[in-house]
């Protein structure tokens, strides 16, 4: 479980990025996280990945307050959540088969599993064919799947998704949309920041709202207005 | 540990001028400090050889007895100084003026021992001692004269003194040149791959994997350069080496063919040197620039 308790982020001494934040969300969760920009949606996001630590109030997962943990511990608590970003961030200097293999590469498995396990993972995401081109020669969706797939083939528990439709067409952002549910079948908690009213309208799902750092809505089973 | 090689030749092949600029500094440095080991030995040896000659010799008056050269013999001793003394009496100088002259019947007809000085050579543990033996050997009534063979061995130690000192502040220059060369070719790769750098932290990847490819990148510049050098030396030693031994002369044969223990033993001072210089200048670059 992920608890937000009373958590404030100010980057400067006059501006609150996160306003007193307080929030639990379950493990096997969906929830979209929906703001304008500089609403504090991916400082969330962040805090989460432990790029950020709060400037007061602790944020715990599963108990363990992670703000506290030290260097080594951080890299160990990344391996076990994913993260999605508006701009892929796949390695240019590395093919898709790579690219997905880095984030087993960085655990320490064998290079025969890998190929085992990247191979199984990019027939999943449908990139099996693509495997051996670089990033620039994709497609947006079909590089938006090479991170999710990078994202997901070390089978986190939480995965963080910052505007992954934010640069796709409408029907990509769809295809997109639905590998995420499908790995919230999984049971992998999702929390994906989006401007997609269309999308968050159509599921119906728990959606938080942020406006100028502060909680202004979290209701189940909600649409996408902020109020 | 293939993983980081992986890494590196990727780093290398995306900026190939760099790396050959990284390795041809390196090369360059333990080229100079090969030649300047090379070189140093060398003099080295050819030093040893004339310090194990006579290095003064001193002529005795005729009429000279056994017990005056005794005295003489005994008061160097005392100093300390000496390393070896050699009494050579008037038929021992005609020996050895025969076997000089051998092809010279008219010389050797000219000459009998009569005419010829008894003689003391001596050699003294370091060369700086020479003039004060000589001079010392010089105040003694039965000696007739002190003359030094040869100024061989002081132009000798001199020259090997000003081949350390030269060579040794090149090759410092160098050294500390190329580990900057190091520091700033690193530097720059983790700036421009500071994007890639930040992923690899959000997938989870531990410090240790990261800094990994940085340090042995530099390490394979450092030792690519420095087996070059090595190569590059012998190779120019080996083609000079009939000019050389020309010129060397009699002391060609104290240098010349250098043995394998010195061969390898070169290698592996210089990968010893190439492993410093590369993993500091790898490691002073991670510390400046990778902050994690």
């Amino acid at each position: 479980m992920i608890s937000f308790k009373n958590v404030y982020k100010k980057f400067n001494l006059n501006i609150n990025a996160l306003d007193d934040v307080s929030l639990d969300i379950e493990n096997g969760e969906f929830v979209f996280l929906v703001g304008q920009s500089g609403a504090g949606k991916s400082t969330m996001l962040r805090l989460l990945a432990r790029e950020y630590v709060p400037t007061s109030g602790t944020i715990l997962i599963d108990g363990v307050d992670i703000s506290k943990l030290k260097s080594s511990q951080v890299s160990e608590y990344r391996r076990k959540i994913g993260f999605v970003f508006q701009d892929f961030k796949l390695l240019d200097d590395r093919t898709v088969f790579e690219n997905v293999a880095l984030a087993l590469e960085v655990r320490g498995i064998k290079e025969v599993e890998i190929n085992k396990e990247v191979e199984k993972t990019l027939k999943m995401f449908e990139i099996w064919e693509r495997r051996k081109l670089f990033p620039r020669q994709l497609s947006g969706g079909e590089a938006q799947r090479t991170a999710i797939a990078r994202a997901t083939i070390g089978k986190p528990s939480l995965l963080l998704a910052d505007e992954p439709t934010g640069d796709l067409d409408p029907q990509t952002s769809w295809s997109v949309l639905q590998l995420l549910l499908e790995i919230n079948s999984w049971g992998t908690t999702v929390i994906m920041a989006t401007h997609n009213k269309e999308i968050v309208d159509s599921q119906k799902r728990r959606v938080i709202a942020l406006k100028a750092g502060k909680i202004v809505k979290d209701k189940h089973q909600s649409l996408y207005e902020i109020h | 540990m293939s993983i980081f090689f992986s890494f590196v030749k990727k780093n290398i092949r995306r900026t190939p001028y760099q790396a050959f600029a990284a390795t041809m500094v390196m090369f360059f440095t333990f080229f100079c400090l090969s030649t300047f080991l090379i070189v140093a030995v060398g003099s080295q040896q050819i030093l040893k050889y004339y310090e194990s000659k006579p290095q003064a010799i001193a002529f005795f008056k005729d009429g000279t007895n056994p017990a005056d050269v005794q005295r003489i013999e005994d008061v160097l001793n005392q100093t300390g100084k000496i390393k070896s003394l050699h009494y050579v009496s008037k038929n021992e100088a005609l020996q050895i003026y025969r076997q000089n002259n051998k092809n010279n019947p008219l010389l050797l007809e000219l000459v009998t021992a009569s005419i010829l000085p008894a003689s003391l050579e001596i050699s003294t543990v370091s060369p700086d001692d020479l003039q004060p033996i000589a001079n010392l050997v010089q105040k003694e009534p039965t000696v007739e004269e002190v003359v030094f063979p040869a100024d061989v061995v002081s132009s000798l130690t001199q020259a090997t003194r000003i081949i350390r000192i030269i060579g040794g502040s090149v090759v410092g220059f160098l050294a500390v040149f190329s580990t900057l060369v190091i520091v700033m070719i690193i530097g720059f790769k983790i700036r421009i791959k500071r994007a890639e750098i930040e992923t690899m932290k959000l997938l989870g990847a531990p410090v240790w994997f990261i800094r990994i490819p940085y340090l042995l990148e530099g390490i394979i510049y450092s030792l690519t350069g420095a087996i070059l050098g090595w190569a590059f030396s012998f190779a120019i030693l080996w083609y000079v080496s009939p000019l050389l031994l020309n010129g060397l002369g009699e002391v060609s044969s104290q240098v010349w063919p250098p043995s394998i223990l010195f061969i390898t033993g070169l290698l592996a001072a210089q990968v010893i040197a190439a492993l410093l210089v590369g993993g500091l200048g790898s490691f002073t670059a991670l510390r400046r620039y990778l902050k994690i």
